[in-house]
């Protein structure tokens, strides 16, 4: 079947099978920045932002996406650079595979609420799971890209 | 000894993050060849069974089928999967597939089709009679157990390492210095205990994924989350009877590994689907197979007898432990020596030190290595038991452990007597500032002001606990790594290392070793690692080796480059080399001066033309020792048992932090892995062996919600061995938290909890049991 959607800017036609997931599409696709971490709405590696609001790729059929706007780290490429400035000073990155969709979570919650606290900070990226770092790094690092200060 | 460094010891943001968090996709699967073959895998529903025989005719009909394996068509050589130096210590037990399954998920056959869903679809037709035998599941049943796991003919150790299959014990061993149970009878104070820590799983993101395909001159190219590229072509050439030049093996970015991907998974299904039907293959785990047929860390059961004289002097350990190490005995012996090596020289002033016992196979998904690779679990163990000595003695734990533990100069008979599967190396502690660390965690905790519990409100109370610990870095005169820089036009610099970067960042801190070596800085250095056709051999990521052997590596190097550097300027400038200078732009003699950019030009364009090149290894004869002292401070119900981690408190020795920022991230990532093991990460088999924990919702890694405030310090230390002072950090920052918190739970509540993780139930049950 066909689905006809928006992805980052630019209005596509993907061929898809019933029953594929968004995840799988995007890949197969050749938009490899969307990651598969368990395949189980339970990390968050795969999240992209659809109409704006973070999404699990992996548990959303490609089908209902027709018509609407799907956001991948590739259409925030400035704010994903800046804000790996403030990773790094932190030390908040080290394998990566959690960082492309960390940018879009960060993205989207700046859009929500542009200066959150710590803790609101915390639940707005508690799926997004990371077994390298020591997280508080990251949330350091989020708090500080947040709020403007270097 | 220590310098004024420019570029290492200094923040440098490491050289993939940005790019990383861009979306850059170059992990493995990422790089997979377009219209891939989909590899499956069948895997066994029985815990033990015997294959009679395989039925593959009517799924090699279903269309799109490309090829299917099975113990009837692959070759049948007895190897190890584990990622180690050859001959490795673990033994060959281990065939591609077997006329055994041993696990509820050990592969039976692998279908590669065009798509998953037809591999999947032919997968269901494939016939295997099963004669189902008797599993063993309980590893305290497992030696000399009736059932024997590994009854098949060929299977063998490459050196003595106690393999002993008709008894079901993959590894065994046993060592003692002076008397142990003479000394003990000498001491006024003893404590007995045993300690259970369980089946960690690695968790790491990304899956295990590999994907083949033949280059142009036909020969194999495998793309694997890898974390030993260089044994990884060595062990698929032996098992696959193809020769060494006939395989590339290439590591691309990898999301974590932690010593689970220091092993073979889907490659050697890939290798074989890709030579057979001459197309590009991929097999990417899934979720649930990362979690139930990768590899775990070894359960272990450590019973401790301590022994201590009135004046605090620790005088006797006698150490007895038991390894699972599930189907197959991969780092079975190497991960159970490492309880003793790599946490009993801590006490270094005893007259006696025993360990010893056994490894077995049982009828579970295979352990492997795991960062802290037996260091956590003896940890758990020893430093629980510290804090029962220095209760039964009335003391301090803190003062204990300062008044046994090493200094800096000191040794331990140990290094000299345990290795890596054999004897080890005898080494002085040139760098250790564990009497610091200790002290200064101390202050930062407020440990004289919360030791050893406070009332915070009602129900609630706060307790500390500590615990110490050591770890080694890199195997002496075994790991070997190696560099190769060139000087390209511009003055800058290519550096080629077999170092493995899993995601710790070893390609930046060699890109700032060799940056301060020359003078230079980090965006002048091109680093490209672990590709065994293109960059020189390195054993790999393991044993915390990559700052210690690869940095030293990659030291060597730059300054052999820079030596070069100053001959050729000098050649130049006909001028005799000891009166060039050099300070990373400029070569310097008298009046006369050339810069880098015009001696690279010159020497590729126009006279003397030559590529200025260098290559240089490293081996260690030592294995220095990184150093920690950890404090927790957790928040306790006591009506639900319920606990968060209010503080966790580290000061490290790891040297000089080449990149300050990665080596905070390798200690704080570990210590939040390790709390994962302390609390919450769960290994849950039913009664028939079946894993069911095998997704993050169902086996709970720490998040965000649970971690508390981590101050995170590093002695001022300097190792002379090291590359610029620098020590190894990847592991030590796992071993303490089971400790920790099972200290911090004895002192809220009086009572100690023998089993990982130490969950609320736990606590319940063992002050249930007190009363
Ligand atoms: S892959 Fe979608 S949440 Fe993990
Ligand atoms: S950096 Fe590896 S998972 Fe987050």
């Amino acid at each position: 079947m066909e689905v006809k959607f928006n992805l980052n800017g630019l209005d596509v036609v993907y061929h898809v099978k019933p029953g594929e997931y968004l995840l799988d599409s995007l890949r197969t696709n050749g938009v490899k920045s969307v990651k598969k971490g368990c395949n189980a709405s339970a990390c968050g590696a795969c999240t992209v932002l659809v109409d704006g609001k973070p999404t699990l790729s992996c548990s959303v059929l490609t089908a209902s996406i027709e018509g609407k706007k799907v956001m991948t780290v590739e259409s925030i490429q400035e704010e994903a650079a800046q804000l790996s400035e403030y990773f790094a000073k932190e030390g908040a990155d080290q394998c990566g595979y959690c960082s492309a969709a960390l940018a879009l979570v960060v993205h989207a919650l700046k859009e929500e609420n542009p200066h959150p606290t710590r803790q609101e900070i915390n639940d707005y990226l508690v799926g997004n799971l990371c077994r390298c770092t020591g997280l508080q790094s990251q949330g350091n690092a989020v708090e500080k890209y947040l709020g403007g200060k270097k | 000894m220590k310098k004024n460094f420019r570029v290492v010891n200094n923040v440098t943001p490491s050289i993939d993050g940005k790019g990383l968090m861009q979306g850059r996709s170059f992990y493995t699967d990422d790089l997979a060849q377009q219209n891939s073959l989909v590899i499956k895998l069948l895997r066994s529903p029985h815990a033990f069974a015997r294959i009679k025989s395989i039925d593959v005719s009517e799924a090699e009909k279903v269309p799109g089928v490309a090829c299917i394996l099975t113990k009837d068509n692959v070759p049948h050589v007895p190897f190890t999967r584990a990622g180690q130096g050859y001959p490795e210590p673990s033994p060959h037990d281990k065939f591609i597939f077997d006329d055994y399954a041993r696990y509820v998920g050990d592969e039976v056959a692998a279908v590669a089709a065009v798509s998953e869903e037809i591999a999947l679809e032919a997968m269901k037709k494939i016939k295997v009679d099963y004669e189902v035998l008797e599993p063993v599941l309980d590893f305290e049943k497992a030696y000399e157990n009736k059932s024997v796991i590994h009854p098949e003919e060929g299977i063998h150790e490459m050196f003595p390492i106690g393999f002993d299959p008709k008894k079901n014990l993959a590894a065994s061993y046993e060592m003692e210095v002076g008397n142990v149970d003479e000394e003990l009878k000498k001491c006024d104070y003893i404590v007995e205990d045993t300690f259970y820590s369980q089946a960690q799983a690695h968790a790491m993101l990304e899956p295990h994924t590999c994907n083949a395909r033949l280059d142009e001159h036909n020969r194999l190219v495998v793309y694997s989350t890898t974390q030993t590229p260089f044994h990884m072509r060595r062990i698929m050439s032996k098992t696959l009877g193809l020769p060494v030049e006939k395989i590339r093996v290439i590591k691309p970015r990898v999301g974590g590994g932690f010593g689970g991907k220091q092993a073979f998974h889907g490659e050697m299904f890939c290798a074989l689907v890709t030579l057979r039907t001459k197309k590009p293959s991929k097999c990417v785990f899934t979720r649930e197979e990362v979690f139930g047929c990768s590899y775990t860390r070894h359960p272990m059961k450590i019973t401790l007898k301590v022994g201590a004289t009135k004046d605090g002097i620790i005088q006797a350990i006698d150490c007895r432990a038991l390894s699972d190490t599930g189907a197959y005995g991969e780092h079975a012996l190497t991960v159970f020596m490492i309880v003793g090596s790599k946490v009993l020289p801590l006490y270094n002033k005893v007259k006696a030190v025993k360990f010893g016992g056994h490894v077995v196979y049982t009828n579970h998904v295979s352990a492997g290595a795991y960062r802290g690779y037996g260091a956590i679990q003896g940890n758990y163990a020893v430093e629980s038991m510290i804090d029962e000595l220095a209760e039964k003695m009335g003391m301090d734990p803190i003062k204990l452990r300062e008044l046994n533990s090493m200094k800096e100069k000191e040794t331990s008979p140990i290094f000299e007597i345990m290795g890596e599967g054999t004897e080890g190396t005898a080494m002085i502690m040139e760098s250790c500032k564990l009497p610091y660390c200790i002290k200064r965690g101390r202050e930062l905790i407020e440990w004289d002001k919360k030791w050893p519990r406070k009332e915070v409100g009602p129900h609630k109370v706060r307790s500390v606990g500590c615990a110490i610990a050591m770890q080694g870095s890199g195997i002496p005169f075994l790991d070997m790594g190696s560099c190769t820089i060139k000087l390209n036009d511009g003055g800058s610099y290519m550096v080629t290392v077999g170092a493995t970067d899993i995601g710790q960042g070893s390609d930046t801190m060699i890109a700032q070793i060799v940056a301060e070596e020359l003078q230079t800085t980090v965006d002048k250095v091109i680093i490209y690692s672990s590709d065994t056709d293109l960059t020189p051999y390195d054993c790999g990521a393991y044993a915390s080796s990559t700052t210690y052997v690869s940095g030293n590596t990659a030291w060597n190097a730059a300054s052999k480059m820079r030596e070069r550097l100053v001959k050729e300027a000098a050649e130049y400038m006909n001028v005799k080399v000891g009166t060039v200078e050099f300070d990373g732009k400029m070569f310097t003699s008298g009046e006369k001066s050339l810069s880098l950019e015009d001696l690279a030009t010159n020497r590729l364009y126009n006279q003397d033309t030559r590529q200025i090149a260098v290559t240089e290894s490293f081996h260690g004869h030592v294995s220095p020792p990184p150093f920690m002292a950890a404090f927790g401070e957790f928040e306790f119900d006591t009506e639900t048992f319920e606990y968060k981690m209010i503080k966790y408190v580290t000061v490290t020795d790891c040297g000089t932090t080449i990149n300050p920022m990665l080596a905070k991230g390798q200690v704080e990532g570990g210590i939040i892995q390790g709390y994962g093991m302390a609390s919450t990460e769960e290994v849950i088999y039913n009664d028939k062996g079946k894993l069911l924990t095998t997704n993050f919702d169902v086996y709970h890694i720490p998040t965000r919600a649970e971690v508390g405030e981590l101050v995170t310090e590093f002695a001022d230390s300097y190792e002379p061995t090291g590359p610029f002072g620098a020590k190894s950090v990847g592991e030590i920052g796992i071993d303490t938290p089971p400790a920790v918190l099972c200290n911090a739970v004895y002192n809220a509540f009086g009572v100690r909890v023998h089993h990982l993780p130490i969950t609320p139930e736990r606590i319940f049950k063992a002050v249930k049991e007190r009363k």
